[in-house]
């Protein structure tokens, strides 16, 4: 007698904890395979999945094995020329005779790398372990809210599905109990007094009274019965509301200086270093909006397009790109709403007495308003007056303003790291 | 006897589209025959998974529950891959040792591929699991699922516990020494869920007191001391590490020696297994071949179905020689298949010289004598009795022997009258895990001093050990908490020697706290 069943509808994904147990021993190589890969790539696909490759020896589960050497005999099969006694030149090291015995090869395998792919998901998280946001707070938004459904208790309406038998048997005998209180209470004396007479003697007995109590009794009972076992007002039902949840959403300014000095490699630079926060905001808010400000001695709003690849040159008025930050905050996205991040890069040149008006604007008007704001200074020159000024609001918002410099191609994710990495609460 | 089905002569299918009704019919008309036959079975639970689902099966070696661990995600991964890229296709069937046994069939194979399956998988290796001796004496089929749960829970509750890098670690040095969990000689007893965790609780108290004794540093009253000079602990050479460890490590605590615990009933498991492969899949091979075969003879399948048939059977059975490109050892579908089936030649169609090897069953009833050949052998045993001078020269067998102290590689025996015994000695002790692997055994603990506990490993015809001995060493020191040595030996004289941690130069403060378990 045979069963057969169709498991085809069961879980998939029996794997999937031994996987993730894989990918968890086997972090630091794959964070370091992405650390690579986050350098390497062109920007369009930064946050695709990965191929990582880890060295064979390093997976190795080693066992108790015979190595090479001694005296081995073994059977093979298909010979065609051999007879007793022929004696052959023993084939170069590693050929021939791999299989010896069927346990040698077991572990080997010939393999230099085991290449697996990760997906973009955990690409991600890679990317991304071990940063935080600074200060992120969830901040509401007004209108077009989403809402979950919270269980809020008992009600007494409601649909049948959600008919909650416990609590509705429950009502039904508190009710019952209620309602036939008093008339068991006469029963339990009646009964009494009943047994009082008929435990008389004959002759005293009041045949009568037997008869009216009985009657009685009976009558009561058939009262109680009558309490219905379940009324419509018993049926308690599970209600359901709908919470507004609050989602957070975010904006991002990015600034990026265009001016002559900017190269494109620079510019390419600033590009990664803002694609990633963009990637890790994504990340944080269900809802990220980002404007893209770009600058020489005025600032414009643009597209992404024209953020990235037009060409422009001139001088370089960095209080220019502040202001238009300031004023789109003011007018688009208020603090209350908004949880706002700010990100600039720059080659550190300035017009020289424009400086101290970028330290006055960042410090009065766009600071206190925004969560986090980080600067990267993408230059192997010495720095100039403007990061001097930043150094100062650094000072003044320690929790808020973040700067690094960026020389090379291989420093903005160990630079994004660094910014962005969790902090110990003290 | 026969009933009318079978003389009715309309195939059972004509479509290669399968249907759960067809499925069941080949079914019963296969158990019919296997009945016919004489293959006794357990009960059959066939169950039809997709691919993903069979890559899962694979990764846990087969078994439908698995505690977890990292190189099972490892496995998962490179079979994944592997796939995907078409570079592998995945086996057809994986069938497992229970009550009942349990046979997967992918719903990606045809309806020809689903009988030839259930005939291999449900009839053949499902007899062999029943029949064989070393199943019926090592494993409890009937107990196993339950037992993997439990093994599963209680994993799960130590990770819990202490952290699930505790529990992989020790894991990595359980299975490192896997292969010496198993009890060659003695026979066990059959595993069964519901005691382990009855006893459990009572093992671990009285574990602690049993270790206690041993390692008491107190001098016993009236010269003890003395006496214990003289006594090397243990007596005897220990086979068994892993059991070794679990009952006298001095720094397990007690999840660890029950973890140590599962690991070797898992080896004792598959103990059989590895013991069994060539008469295993020969004798399901040669069922299935002979089962479809039935059937056809019946009129039950068309000549498409047969063709189909044919075809799967022979790539399974395809033995490359030696020199092709595609040769990774003797083939043990082909070898076990060629043995069985010269063997029912041998009961049916004698020649003289078959008479001459094999007097007691030449002309014999040939399903008692397969199923003789089948219960009371294990792979050694078996080539070693039934390997017939026919199949030798079928498969143009050779053996060469390779030794260090000569400069060329002589061809001992070929497929002729000199060479069929010493061929037929020779590929049976190929098959001898003794011979596979190296023989190591625990020679002795230093109860008095340093705690520290020494191995021999004797050697099989100077054969030296692996370039992975110290790394499993470092394994086999995390759980003994203590220094290893291990030395290796030919006939008396020790060749080679290894330590851990290595002699000669202190460890440095990160391979202390990697090699040393923490202090209870």
């Amino acid at each position: 007698m045979s069963y057969i069943i169709d498991r085809r509808l069961n879980g998939k994904k029996k794997s999937t904890v031994n996987r993730q147990r894989f990918l968890r021993r086997y972090k630091a190589h794959i964070k370091k395979a992405v650390g690579e890969a986050m350098n390497s790539r062109s920007i369009t696909d930064m946050d695709k999945g990965e191929k990582i490759s880890i060295p064979s020896r390093d997976l190795n589960e080693p066992l108790f094995s015979h190595g090479r050497g001694g005296h081995m005999e073994q059977v093979l099969p298909g010979n065609k020329e051999f007879i007793t006694g022929d004696r052959i030149p023993r084939p170069g090291q590693g050929a021939g005779q791999g299989g010896a015995g069927g346990g040698a090869s077991d572990s080997g395998e010939g393999i230099d790398e085991f290449v697996f792919q990760i997906s973009q998901e955990e690409f991600l998280d890679f990317m991304f372990e071990g940063l935080e946001l600074p200060n992120m707070v969830k901040r509401k938004l007004a209108g077009n809210e989403s809402f979950q459904v919270v269980r809020a208790g008992i009600c007494n309406e409601g649909s049948p599905g959600r008919l909650n038998v416990v609590r509705s048997m429950r009502a039904a005998n508190a009710r019952r109990i209620a309602l036939s209180g008093g008339k068991r209470r006469n029963i339990k004396v009646l009964e009494q007094e009943l047994e009082l007479e008929e435990s008389k003697d004959q002759a005293l007995k009041d045949q009568r009274k037997v008869d009216e109590l009985r009657l009685r009794i009976e009558e009561l009972r058939g009262r109680v019965n009558r309490i219905p076992f379940l009324d419509d007002f018993d049926l308690k039902y599970n209600l359901l509301i709908k919470q507004p949840r609050p989602r957070s959403k975010a904006v991002m300014f990015c600034l990026m200086d265009v001016s002559g000095s900017m190269n494109q490699a620079t510019k390419d630079m600033a590009k990664r270093f803002f694609l990633l926060l963009y990637l890790f905001l994504q990340r944080s808010y269900e809802y990220t909006e980002v404007v893209f400000i770009r600058h020489h001695t005025s600032a414009k709003e643009v597209d992404e397009q024209e953020f990235f690849y037009s060409r422009e040159t001139g001088g370089t008025i960095v209080s220019s790109a502040l202001k238009m930050m300031r004023d789109i905050m003011r007018e688009r996205y208020p603090a209350s709403e908004w949880n706002i991040y700010g990100a600039q890069a720059s080659d550190g040149d300035n017009w020289n007495d424009d400086s101290s008006t970028c330290h006055k604007i960042l410090i009065d008007d766009i600071m206190p308003h925004v969560q986090y704001y980080s600067y990267v200074e993408i230059t192997p020159r010495d720095h100039q007056a403007l990061w001097d000024e930043y150094q100062s609001v650094a000072m003044a918002f320690p929790e808020h303003f973040a700067m690094e410099q960026i020389i090379d191609v291989k420093d903005i994710y160990p630079v994004f790291r660094q910014l962005f990495s969790q902090k110990v609460v003290a | 006897m026969l009933d009318t089905a079978i003389n009715n002569k309309q195939p059972i299918s004509t479509t290669s589209e399968w249907t759960f009704e067809l499925v069941q019919e080949y079914d019963r008309e296969i158990a019919l025959l296997a009945k016919e036959f004489g293959l006794d079975t357990y009960p059959n639970q066939i169950e039809i998974i997709c691919s993903e689902q069979m890559m899962d099966a694979y990764s846990s070696v087969g078994m439908p529950v698995g505690y977890n661990h990292w190189s099972f995600g490892k496995q998962f991964i490179s079979v994944e891959n592997n796939y995907q890229r078409g570079r592998m296709g995945l086996a057809y069937e994986i069938v497992i040792n229970s009550n009942p046994c349990i046979a997967y069939l992918m719903e990606e194979n045809t309806m020809t591929m689903q009988a030839l399956v259930i005939a291999h998988a449900c009839y053949g290796h499902n007899s062999f699991f029943k029949g064989n001796y070393l199943f019926r004496t090592w494993t409890d089929a009937s107990s196993i699922i339950d037992y993997l749960l439990f093994a599963k829970n209680y994993i799960a509750r130590c990770e819990e516990r202490h952290g699930v890098d505790e529990v992989e670690s020790l894991l990595d040095s359980c299975h490192a020494l896997m292969n010496y969990g198993v009890d060659r000689y003695k026979r066990p007893y059959p595993i069964s869920a519901h005691e382990e965790e009855r006893r459990q609780k009572e093992r671990e108290e009285y574990r602690q007191r049993q270790l206690n004794d041993l390692w008491r540093t107190i001098p016993r009253p009236g010269g003890g001391e003395e006496q214990a000079k003289t006594h090397r602990f243990p007596e005897e050479p220990q086979e068994n590490l892993l059991y070794f460890i679990e009952k006298n490590a001095p720094l397990l605590e007690n999840w660890q020696r029950e973890l140590v615990r599962i690991v070797r009933k898992m080896a004792q498991y598959f103990y059989p297994q590895r013991q069994t492969q060539v008469m295993n899949e020969g004798w399901a091979t040669f069922w299935h071949y002979t089962l479809l075969n039935e059937l056809y003879l019946r009129g039950k399948v068309t000549d498409g179905f047969m063709l189909e048939f044919l075809q799967s059977h022979t790539s399974v059975i395809y033995q490359p020689p030696y020199d092709s490109p595609y040769y990774n050892g003797i083939n043990p579908y082909a070898l076990g298949f060629n043995i069985f089936t010269d063997l029912r030649r041998i009961c049916e169609n004698p020649t003289e010289e078959d008479r001459a090897w094999f007097p007691d069953i030449a002309g014999s009833n040939w399903k008692e004598t397969l199923q003789f050949a089948m219960r009371d052998f294990k792979d050694e045993s078996f080539i070693l009795q039934f390997l017939s001078p026919k199949v030798m020269r079928d498969m143009k067998l050779f053996c060469i022997s390779d030794d260090d102290r000569e400069k060329e590689i002589l061809v001992n025996a070929i497929h002729n009258e000199d060479g069929y015994r010493e061929l037929r000695a020779k590929l049976a002790g190929q098959y001898n895990l003794g011979n596979r692997e190296p023989n190591i055994q625990v020679y002795s603990v230093n109860t008095r001093g340093d705690r520290s506990m020494t191995l021999h490993h004797t050697q099989h015809q100077r054969r030296p050990l692996g370039k992975e001995t110290t790394e499993v060493l470092k394994h086999l020191h995390r759980l003994w908490g203590f220094n290893v040595h291990l030395h290796s030996l030919n006939g008396d004289e020790i060749t080679a020697s290894y330590h851990c941690p290595e002699m000669g130069r202190d460890r440095t403060e990160d391979e202390e706290s990697m090699l040393v378990p923490k202090p209870i």
